[in-house]
């Protein structure tokens, strides 16, 4: 599976939203109205998920699905 | 000041006799045991694996919505079901009040303990980055009132107390003060409470606390019995409505009974051993007599605090001697706690709301498993059978560690 189709299925379940409606340049805070906690969780599921540690100050740049798919691919491990 | 009247427009209840109110109460007045195995423990691990569990409870939807039902501890599941349907039958969300007149204070005894020791487990294992951001809103006590607060839009006083196994009664009389003294049109109050845990059975069973009849469930809570050993954990909720009486007449709503009078006071004696003649519990009552402008021959129910522990049950029964003297034979006490067991920081709620049901269908609840009565304990319980008796003033007792204790009366609804 493509790590951006992971990534919506994480964020679909979590934010309970169908994953149909979850795009890459989908907003975590303007589309999927989640606030800093649920974010913070977010990012904890798919530290979880990809086995990598999102370090805490590059977690504010990653606004949209597509920007956590990219984060996710280039530094994979 | 002028002090207000307080009338009761909803009551609710969630334990181990039923997930309603109505259920709760049926059973109740059936003189049933709501106690049982816990579901899922571990013997190895818990020293007591009985109690008054809540059965087939399931989160609604429309009262916390899906993604948010794992965040919140299970003490907070209960207090905001039994909330919604002590506000709906109230009629409280169609009054008009004023949002900033319309408060909650909760009482809640020990809080999310079960998610605490989940946390912990997850911190100890996984590390500090695993432990959610949700844990912290997830146990704490208000969280209750808070999540009451958000979800009918209640801006008014808002907070948790925490008294131990008194708490609830002492939000009740916190927040009936606040609609005497005109501060709050409206207050919802009451308590939850949801500890089953490994740790939690294993704190209150090496105090000696806890009955351990681990092969006799529905029997080992007996209040005032002479074979009772110590309480049986319970859980749940009881949520009841208050708002000013003359306004909850003026917009036409079912006043169900009233609050009159509240009494608070420390034994100042042992952390958690109940003062034997009743230095702190007598005054307590007392208090709530004078405060309520009634004499002790208007009580007709005590709904005591009677917890089934060897100590207790003496210490309260010598109590209510000493406030009611002769009158003491003539009124019906009961201990509710024989069928659901001890919610601790909710006892108050459910026990309040099993005084008011009283009021309003003239029926006591009665003491279950009340076989041979300590001689020391020799007073009308109202042993395993429900009673019908006309009855004007309700009183209920609670009692926490600490030393401290609540007396709250209700009074029936007589226009």
């Amino acid at each position: 599976m493509e790590i951006q189709d992971k990534v919506i299925n994480i964020v679909s379940e979590a934010a309970n939203v169908e994953a149909g409606n979850i795009k890459s340049e989908t907003s975590f805070i303007d589309d999927l109205n989640l606030d800093s906690l649920d974010m913070v969780e977010m990012m904890m599921k798919m530290e979880e998920e990809f086995g990598i540690e999102i370090p805490e100050e590059k977690t504010e740049d990653l606004k949209t699905i597509g920007d956590v798919a990219k984060y996710l691919k280039d530094n994979a491990n | 000041m002028q002090i207000q009247r307080v009338a009761i427009t909803g009551v609710s209840a969630i334990c181990g006799l039923g997930n309603s109110m109505n259920e709760v109460w049926d059973n109740a007045l059936k003189g049933q045991s709501g106690i049982s195995l816990i579901e899922g423990a571990n013997p190895e691990m818990w020293p007591v694996v009985f109690a008054g569990q809540v059965r087939n409870f399931e989160v609604s939807p429309d009262i916390i919505d899906p993604k948010e039902q794992k965040r919140f501890d299970t003490f907070i599941h209960y207090a905001l079901h039994a909330a919604d349907e002590a506000v709906r039958s109230s009629g409280l969300l169609d009054s008009g009040y004023d949002p900033l007149m319309m408060g909650s204070i909760m009482g809640v005894g020990l809080g999310g303990f079960p998610m605490i020791e989940e946390m912990h487990t997850i911190y100890h294992d996984k590390g500090p980055r695993r432990v959610s951001p949700f844990f912290i809103p997830g146990f704490i006590p208000n969280m209750t009132s808070g999540k009451i607060s958000l979800k009918y839009n209640m801006k008014g006083v808002n907070y948790a107390t925490s008294s131990a196994c008194a708490s609830a009664s002492h939000a009740i009389g916190a927040a009936a003060m606040e609609i005497m003294m005109g501060r709050q049109d409206s207050m919802v109050t009451g308590g939850a409470e949801a500890v089953l845990s490994g740790l939690t059975m294993a704190g209150f069973s090496n105090m000696k606390a806890l009955s351990k009849w681990n092969d006799r469930p529905s029997e080992a809570s007996r209040p005032f019995d002479k074979e009772r050993n110590g309480f049986v954990m319970g859980e749940g909720a009881g949520i009841i409505v208050l708002e000013n009486l003359e306004k909850a007449k003026a917009r036409g709503a079912k006043i169900i009974a009233e609050v009159v009078g509240f009494g608070a006071t420390a034994d100042a004696y042992h952390i958690t051993a109940p003062e034997p003649e009743g230095a702190g519990t007598v005054p307590c009552m007392e208090q709530a007599l004078r405060y309520a402008g009634i004499n002790k021959e208007d009580i007709d129910y005590i709904n005591a605090h009677g917890t089934s522990t060897p100590l207790g049950d003496i210490a309260e029964t010598k109590a209510i001697k000493k406030v009611f003297g002769d009158h003491a034979y003539k009124l019906n006490v009961s201990s509710t706690k024989s069928m659901h067991g001890h919610l601790l920081g909710a006892a108050g709620g459910l026990e309040s709301v099993m005084c008011i049901k009283a009021l309003e269908t003239g029926t006591i609840p009665p003491t279950i498993n009340l076989n041979e009565a300590d001689p020391e304990c020799d007073l009308n319980y109202t042993a395993n059978e429900a009673v019908k008796r006309e009855i004007r003033y309700a009183l209920n007792n609670s009692f926490g560690f600490g030393g401290t204790n609540s007396t709250t009366i209700f009074k029936k609804f007589e226009g």
